[in-house]
């Protein structure tokens, strides 16, 4: 194990930050802390680096004890979601900065910056100020920085979450590769299920200073442990008394056993998928349909449709 | 309404630099301006109050100095007591600026990044002598270390002459000009934020690492600003020095006093030395002004 995390508690004051956190990170892995903002998975990422400080508990990376560590100590590198870009030094002197703070040669320093900013294609920016960056070559910038020392482990904190959503799929794609390529400890703070899903190795589900689940994304995904983590990976509807995911309900267009006679309230239509509301004797679940099946099924506002649940569906009881 | 619509539509169009300065419509540029009469009368009114109020007494100085030709001018820097007092201007402004340069920069770390008792108080006593009159720094200063004051049998007893010498003079001259660097330096750290000394921390730099690489290239334009302020304010200081320093010509009298002094004094010679030195003080003043005036669009380019 690279990280591991035992028994930390943190309060912020009255306010539980987080509550007897465990967790172990393997080596090589790119691990997701997903949940809400406020929920602690920052707090978990800052007192990993050292730039926080747990009220309870132990902290080991690389099996060495970590926990009252100063940050500089640690082979940690850490990228912040504003970037933290050093504004009066070039892009250069910026992934230089590690290394010229621990006086490695002129020459070496030079190679090593060069193969970095060619690894996130910023050869032809070495000379530019950060202000002359967009913020995904910003964000690339930081991580490249933070590379540069060797890091044992690298933190990232809501990395891509200043960014505008075309640039935030390309760098989600772009990390990915960049650690398999690396192949580099990785842990990142995200809210954005989707990101945790397709970027990630495991994903640690923390929501009110705890940890509610932990698991690669399709056993949180297809598992989810309660309905908190089912409605956070994914959307969630309800159908006579169970939370089902709106695509695991079948539509038919007539009564066979086991079906449950359902009204359509609504048709939406969302880019290439339909959402159908609807309304049964006990519940108001809607479905997700592509346009196709939606055609098929003749679909219209106040039709009848009978619904039954896909046999490999994931359903909770609702509470 | 139409001007909101505008911008709103430009901002929400990506990487398309938004203009900085969106023109008005004319009808409203026309109503902002007023009619042509009120406009001529307000800038007569302008001008008219600052030359009767700045221009034209400084004038009368330049005039004044200059009256006899520059011979007189010249004689008169041959004067050892103007002399004297020119250097102890120097020696003690440079002091005072070298004292508060350091406490401002670690003051203004200290507010801005540490949450600590007293950090309330410091930071209203910091701005006190902005508030208080000079001449109570003065007694003051006095009452602490003067003869009869609190320190004052302890330090006759070691021999510290403190009061009526330079150690008064440049204490009072750093009271009177201490919030000038800190209040200059603590709206930049303020929005600069803690992040990029977190990262270099994480990137393996030491306290004094990240002050030298990251703290003080940020803050250097502010720092500048708020030296040249203390400065100026340091040599111009007269209050609360006239109190502490007993103004001996040639021993503890600064050009402040020394300007003063002659101007009392009866005699041609005395009054030309104080208008030497006065004008003298003036350019240096116009020297800061200027080296604020190229400082400031940097700092705000930061």
């Amino acid at each position: 194990m690279s990280i591991v995390v035992s028994g930390i508690s943190k309060n912020f004051g009255d306010f539980v930050a987080l509550d007897d956190i465990n967790l172990e990170v393997p080596r090589g892995g790119l691990t997701a802390l997903l949940g809400p903002s406020g929920g602690g998975k920052s707090t978990l990422l800052r007192i990993i680096a050292g730039l926080e400080f747990p009220d309870r508990g132990e902290i080991r990376i690389e099996g060495k004890p970590a926990t009252w560590l100063a940050p500089q100590k640690r082979s940690v590198g850490f990228v912040f979601q504003h970037y933290a870009a050093f504004k009066h030094l070039s892009v250069y002197r910026n992934v230089a900065f590690g290394l010229e703070i621990r006086k490695r040669p002129k020459a070496e320093i030079r190679s090593r910056v060069m193969e970095l900013l060619e690894l996130v294609h910023l050869e032809n920016f070495a000379d530019r100020l950060p202000s002359q960056l967009s913020g995904g070559q910003r964000q690339r910038m930081a991580l490249a920085r933070a590379l540069a020392v060797q890091p044992e482990v690298l933190l990232l904190d809501e990395p891509f979450g200043a960014l505008d959503a075309q640039v935030r799929k390309e760098l989600r794609d772009w990390l990915r590769k960049l650690h398999d390529e690396v192949n580099v400890t990785t842990i990142f703070v995200t809210h954005d299920q989707e990101e945790a899903l397709e970027v990630s190795d495991e994903i640690v589900v923390i929501n009110n200073g705890r940890i509610e689940q932990t698991g690669s994304p399709t056993e949180l995904y297809d598992h989810p442990a309660n309905d908190f983590v089912m409605g956070f990976l994914g959307p969630v509807t309800r159908l006579d008394g169970r939370l089902i995911r709106p695509h695991d309900i079948e539509v038919l267009r007539e009564a066979t056993p086991g079906t449950t006679a359902a009204t359509i309230t609504r048709l939406l239509r969302v880019g290439f998928e339909v959402r159908a509301e609807l309304r049964t004797e006990t519940s108001e679940p809607w479905v997700q349909l592509t346009r196709g099946q939606a055609e098929d099924l003749e679909l219209a506002p106040d039709g009848t449709v009978w619904l039954r649940t896909n046999h490999k569906a994931t359903t909770l009881a609702a509470t | 309404m139409t001007e909101t619509n505008v911008s709103d539509a430009e901002v929400d169009r990506p990487r398309v630099p938004a203009p900085t300065i969106t023109k008005p419509p004319r009808a409203a540029r026309r109503l902002r301006r007023g009619s042509p009469v009120a406009r001529w009368t307000l800038r007569l009114i302008a001008v008219g109050y600052v030359l009767g109020l700045v221009a034209l007494p400084v004038g009368t100085v330049v005039q004044r100095t200059f009256a006899g030709g520059l011979h007189p001018v010249l004689e008169s820097l041959q004067n050892p007591d103007l002399l004297a007092a020119a250097r102890l201007g120097l020696i003690v402004s440079v002091i005072s600026v070298l004292i508060n340069t350091v406490f401002g920069v670690g003051a203004a770390v200290l507010l801005v990044r540490y949450r600590f008792p007293g950090r309330g108080l410091l930071n209203a006593v910091i701005d006190l002598p902005v508030s208080i009159s000079p001449v109570v720094v003065g007694i003051a200063l006095i009452l602490v270390y003067g003869e009869n004051g609190w320190f004052g049998p302890t330090l006759t007893k070691l021999n510290i002459q403190i009061i009526f010498a330079t150690p008064a003079i440049v204490m009072a001259t750093v009271i009177v000009a201490l919030p000038l660097v800190v209040r200059e330096v603590i709206p930049v750290l303020e929005e600069v934020g803690t992040e990029q000394d977190q990262a270099a921390q994480s990137l393996g730099a030491n306290a004094v690492q990240r002050f030298l690489r990251i703290t003080l290239p940020t803050i250097k334009w502010a720092l500048a600003y708020g030296v040249v302020l203390s400065l100026a304010r340091s040599l111009g200081e007269f209050g609360a020095v006239r109190v502490v320093s007993g103004s001996v010509p040639g021993v503890s009298e600064t050009p402040t006093l020394f300007v003063n002094d002659n101007y009392q004094q009866f005699g041609p010679k005395a009054e030309q030395a104080a208008f030497t030195m006065a004008f003298a003080l003036m350019l240096i003043s116009v020297l800061f002004i200027v080296v604020i005036a190229l400082l400031r669009p940097k700092e705000q380019n930061q």
